[in-house]
């Protein structure tokens, strides 16, 4: 180790930009090359797991034929509803345990055992009370979403730094002005930070919503797979699971990226 | 004029941090409290920028009574307390709310011009050194315009150098308008080098226990005979502060203590 670090730079080879960044990428690719290989040389036989090229034809497949997006288009918008009606129940009922002691002692010993309960055990009760369609599904998926951001924003609040604060009265301003000039610049970053563990966790309870009865969403095509013997089914449902969380995390970071610019943090790192 | 009358502070525990301070300071001189830990130097400031509540006493300013935050009273806090997602102009604005912008930008402007931050307008707190930083907290309060001017231990955290640098960049902003400054200190050397009178506080309850006028001329140098003698005076006075009272008078003042 210390014998390759001590190589001159000058010949230190392969400076590509985003080198490093290629560098993960050979584990999983050389894995499935392998893997590729194996059944084509007929060392494997693939039937259970299937090779790359199967799950991506099934994949090619499966968005020619238009059913993906159907699929995808259902997952995304009970993740959308479940997130959206989630996040703002936690964001309001944080801000205010957060700011009022009253409240706080009230309702949070609650919440604090209500989070105890492993969200998958609601399914029973909420299938009763709202049926086997979209409301059980999306209120599955806001509970999840709720409980982080919750913790998040009466965590951040709690933390606010009394020396700003007292920086804010010092120049007078009133309640209002203290909330939107102090208070919510300084909560904002944990805020962010909770919106994206909660919309991880939207994305794993609509999965397991739709495993438990669904006619479409990408749920019902790892369930349909199952049911079928279809394992490249499975594997391309769970490609398309990675590609779109991965891709609404992305897009979450990057509308609210610029809210927190200021932060001194090694945040560019992660 | 800031008139203390009979202020007092004892905290909900019990612990009585001021007893009966009584202290009046004319519009625009400089007043060092200077004392050992814990004689309630930074508690007597807070009541003044209505932080705090006294439990006994008041505090006028030219015949105002001071209950909570004051327009007329600003402070610069030990640690520079800027708000790190605003650029360091508009933390400097952060108190101007109220101004037009032009006006406050002008304002903001000149004062960061004054402490020699101008070209740093646009950068994130983050992005200073800790000796500018407080800078642009000493900024922030004087763009205020207000008549007085609290300052708790605001340069300790500094070494030498930058300190020294900073006394200057204060004085440049206070022949400005020349408000009434407090400066909580436990460095005799910055009593001596900015104030115009030294009040040392004795501890366990705070009060004061001496005054000592400076009365040397500015630009001062630290190494003149008249700042050593300052120096070494409040030395003595402080010396017989920390000591029990009625204790026998040994002081035998340590011209290298100068950090108290």
């Amino acid at each position: 180790m210390a014998a390759a670090a001590a190589v001159p730079a000058a010949r230190r080879p392969l400076r590509l930009p985003g080198g490093r960044m290629l560098v993960g990428l050979v584990l999983p690719v050389g894995l499935a090359l392998g893997w590729e290989a194996a059944v084509r040389a007929g060392w494997a036989q693939g039937r259970l797991v299937p090779p790359p090229s199967r799950v991506l034809a099934t994949l090619w497949g499966l968005a020619a034929s238009g059913e993906l997006w159907t699929h995808v288009l259902a997952s995304l918008t009970r993740v959308a509803a479940g997130f959206g009606f989630g996040a703002l129940a936690g964001i309001l009922v944080g801000a205010l345990t957060g700011t009022l002691p009253p409240v706080r002692r009230l309702i949070d010993p609650s919440l604090q055992a209500l989070r105890a309960i492993p969200s998958i055990a609601w399914v029973p009760l909420f299938i009763l009370w709202f049926g086997i369609f979209e409301a059980s599904k999306i209120t599955l998926i806001a509970v999840g979403v709720f409980f982080p951001v919750y913790l998040g924003v009466a965590g951040a609040i709690a933390g606010v730094d009394r020396k700003l604060v007292e920086v804010g009265r010092v120049f007078r301003l009133s309640r209002l002005a203290l909330a939107r000039r102090i208070l919510l610049p300084a909560v904002l970053p944990a805020t962010l930070v909770a919106l994206r563990t909660g919309l991880g966790l939207g994305f794993m309870f609509v999965a397991a919503a739709e495993l438990l009865g669904a006619s479409e969403g990408l749920g019902y095509l790892l369930l349909d797979g199952q049911q079928l013997g279809k394992p490249d089914q499975i594997v391309a449902a769970i490609l398309a699971f990675a590609a779109l969380g991965k891709l609404c995390d992305a897009v979450l970071v990057g509308l609210t990226q610029p809210l927190a610019r200021w932060q001194d943090t090694a945040r560019e790192s992660l | 004029m800031l008139i203390l009358d009979h202020l007092s502070k004892t905290y909900a525990d019990g612990t009585r941090a001021l007893a009966d301070i009584s202290l009046t300071v004319r519009a625009g001189e400089i007043v060092a409290l200077i004392g050992g830990s814990g004689c309630g130097k930074t508690t007597l400031l807070r009541l003044i920028a209505g932080l705090d509540r006294a439990s006994a006493g008041g505090i006028h300013l030219d015949g105002e009574g001071i209950a909570g935050p004051h327009p007329g009273v600003g402070i610069v806090f030990q640690e520079p307390r800027l708000l790190p997602w605003l650029s360091v102009a508009d933390n400097v604005a952060f108190g101007l709310a109220a101004l037009p912008r032009a006006e406050r930008r002008a304002r903001v402007a000149h004062a960061l011009e004054r402490v020699g931050l101008a070209e740093h307008a646009g950068r994130w707190p983050r992005d200073l050194s800790g000796g500018q930083q407080q800078r642009v907290a000493i900024a922030r309060a004087f763009v205020a315009a207000p008549k007085v001017l609290l300052l708790d231990e605001p340069f300790s955290a500094l070494d030498a150098l930058t300190r020294a640098g900073l006394h200057r960049h204060l004085l440049a902003l206070w022949e400005e308008s020349r408000p009434t400054v407090l400066l909580v200190t436990h460095d005799v050397a910055e009593a001596v080098a900015l104030a115009d009178r030294a009040v040392v506080l004795r501890p366990k309850p705070g009060r004061i226990d001496d005054t000592i006028p400076l009365p040397l001329s500015r630009p001062r140098q630290p190494s003149s005979p008249g700042s050593e003698a300052a120096a070494r005076t409040i030395l003595a006075s402080l010396d017989r502060s920390l000591r029990p009272e009625g204790a026998a008078d040994r002081a035998k003042p340590d011209a290298s203590a100068l950090w108290w």
